[in-house]
């Protein structure tokens, strides 16, 4: 499949519109977080990478993705409707009661979801779990791994890490949105992280460190990971930035977990558009 | 009709959605010394020929929890997880969403206790069938002590939605509760302990889930228990009877979904009730049990929940320590009295 820069780029723009539009239509979310996946997302459905089929979401050749920062839903949910999961007009139900669309991604209610999440630290295990089963079983497909920065500091991801070098899952492939702001502020006075890159190699990891908002630098970096030949769990560094593509958004901690008014979407969607 | 065909005195088929299992009956003679965790093993190492898709977790502790016999038999199908009880449950969640048939094992006090999230996030939240099998549970681990004397792991797996709660009396019971479990649909917490403890059951007996047992039958008061104070309970009666107290003894596996018309029954006709269990009486089993009749319009009976009394336990041989905190046979026959005065 030849990669399709303009139309994974466009795609990406469509993942923050709908996000922005489903949490400002529930008046609660998380659009910061949304907003620098948005690229990654798009160049795993959009650019070829992620084997899925979204009239059979149980196609057991898939590859699989789980997103551990299940905070993200409104890009998650917006890229599985563009895909064609469920129509992607029905996500405007966002965090309302009785919306198939819950705050944090739920694998019983939404098609294409492969597990849920929303409590940090618990999604790089349930891939590695998937991926050891594959393994298992010969199938090739690719385990992918969507982890935040901040949730980094939850301990299990270590123990993940660790377990998954141990047992040389070179299908597991994570991706960090590196947008260096939690909720109380920068990673890196909350609880530093860094030297990411040299902990994970340190944990037996190959890692690439790339711009999480070059489509086609994801797109080069997962090609690489997947044909490594290392027997070596796969790690993607993506230097992203919160709140991408709207200005009075980016880099902004407060964005983190608040709905934008009225006037914020009207000025992010001219923004986008 | 062609179901009832492989149906044999000696085995029970479970027939769900097209697959059956079929349990299994161990080897066990009455009153044989054995450890429920021994049948687990045991077990294991048969239902993983049975079926590839049975994997097995560990956190540095398959000699302890028995799980060593199913890594030897089948290395590729074994992931020990090193000291990581929270990474464990996760990866066993992935294990099952990739169609695999996850046993995650470690020590109750680390398996229910550390990892709870985790069970309750990854597994549960999830609904993925892992049978958390956690061994080393209650005040029986004896020596160890109170860091590791769990009596908070019914309370902590039965809050979780959808959780079943299974508890084995003794080594047949467990050992069937192993085979059964291959055809569970929901995820599972199966308690198991390290002490020997007397076999009360052979092969005529049949384990299901949500099923309570009656073992002796009795008219004056009601005795409840799970795990190792089964087999106390019906020492128990037999003093009481001769005694002149009629004790109806019933053995609770399964303590989350429980056989609430089994226990109304015998509590509706003895009006006395005392609940036996190595766990602290704060939300364990007797409190699953009072609430249930309560709610089922059992009322004005006499209630005693024997139990540890919101204390933490200490080093001691298991059976010592038992006694210690009150649950000595002696303990439930003078509860019984006192109740029958």
């Amino acid at each position: 499949m030849v990669f399709d820069k303009q139309k994974v780029e466009a795609k990406a723009k469509d993942i923050r519109v709908n996000s922005l539009k489903m949490i400002h239509a529930a008046n609660s979310g998380h659009p910061g977080g949304s907003l620098s996946i948005a690229d990654i997302l798009s160049v795993l459905y959009f650019g070829g990478q992620l084997k899925y089929d979204s009239k059979n979401p149980e196609l057991n050749e898939r590859d699989i993705l789980v997103v551990s920062k299940g905070h993200s839903s409104p890009a998650v949910y917006s890229v599985l409707g563009l895909a064609g999961f469920f129509p992607i007009e029905d996500t405007i139900s966002f965090r309302q009661f009785g919306s198939m669309f819950q705050g944090h991604i739920d694998r019983m209610r939404v098609p294409g979801v492969e597990m849920s999440t929303g409590s940090l630290g618990h999604g790089l295990s349930n891939a590695l779990g998937v991926a050891l089963g594959a393994k298992l079983d010969k199938n090739p497909k690719t385990v992918f791994v969507i982890l935040s920065d901040g949730e980094l500091q939850e301990g299990s991801n270590w123990e993940a890490f660790m377990a998954a070098a141990h047992f040389k899952a070179d299908n597991l492939i994570a991706i960090l949105d590196r947008n260096r702001i939690q909720l109380d502020g920068w990673t890196e006075t909350t609880m530093g992280l860094e030297p990411i890159k040299e902990k994970l190699e340190a944990f037996l990891w190959d890692v690439q460190e790339i711009n999480g908002h070059d489509v086609s630098a994801i797109n080069e970096a997962i090609s690489k990971a997947k044909a490594a030949k290392t027997q070596k769990p796969q790690f993607i560094i993506a230097n992203t930035v919160k709140g991408k593509g709207v200005s009075f958004m980016e880099d902004q901690v407060a964005w983190h977990g608040v709905a934008p008014s009225d006037e914020d979407l009207t000025k992010a969607l001219q923004e986008l558009s | 009709m062609l179901l009832l065909l492989l149906y044999s005195p000696s085995t029970v088929n479970i027939f769900r959605m097209g697959a059956a299992v079929e349990i299994k009956k161990g080897s066990y003679k009455l009153g044989e010394m054995a450890a429920t965790r021994e049948a687990y093993g045991k077990a294991l190492l048969e239902v993983g020929a049975l079926d590839s898709d049975v994997v097995v977790l560990d956190a540095d502790l398959s000699g302890s929890t028995q799980t060593k016999h199913f890594a030897k038999a089948f290395p590729d199908r074994f992931f020990n997880m090193g000291i990581a009880e929270n990474n464990m449950m996760g990866v066993a969640a992935g294990l099952a969403r990739a169609g695999k048939k996850p046993f995650a094992s470690s020590f109750a006090m680390f398996a229910a206790g550390r990892a709870w999230e985790f069970v309750r996030n990854s597994i549960a939240h999830n609904h993925l069938v892992v049978r958390v099998c956690a061994t080393h549970a209650g005040l029986t681990v004896g020596e160890d002590g109170a860091s590791h004397q769990i009596i908070e792991d019914i309370a902590l797996m039965r809050a979780i939605p959808e959780m079943q709660v299974l508890v084995p009396a003794d080594a047949q019971e467990a050992y069937q509760m192993i085979y059964a479990s291959l055809d569970f649909t929901k995820p599972t917490y199966i308690r198991l302990g390290r002490a020997k403890v007397p076999v009360l059951f052979d092969e005529n007996y049949n384990f299901e889930v949500g099923k309570a047992n009656i073992l002796t039958k009795g008219n004056n008061v009601t005795v409840i228990a799970c795990g190792v104070m089964v087999y106390r309970a019906v020492e128990a009666a037999k003093i009481l009877k001769e005694k002149g107290i009629s004790v109806e003894v019933i053995n609770c596996a399964s303590i989350k979904p429980l056989d609430v018309e089994t226990i109304s029954k015998s509590v509706a006709k003895t009006k006395k009730l005392i609940t036996v269990e190595e766990h602290n009486v704060m939300a364990g089993m007797g409190d699953a049990i009072a609430s249930a009749l309560l709610e089922n319009n059992i009322s004005g009976f006499k209630f005693k929940r024997m139990g540890v009394q919101d204390k933490f336990g200490q080093s001691g041989q298991a059976l010592e320590v038992l006694d210690h905190y009150g649950l000595a046979v002696s303990d439930i026959v003078l509860e019984a009295e006192k109740m029958n005065k």
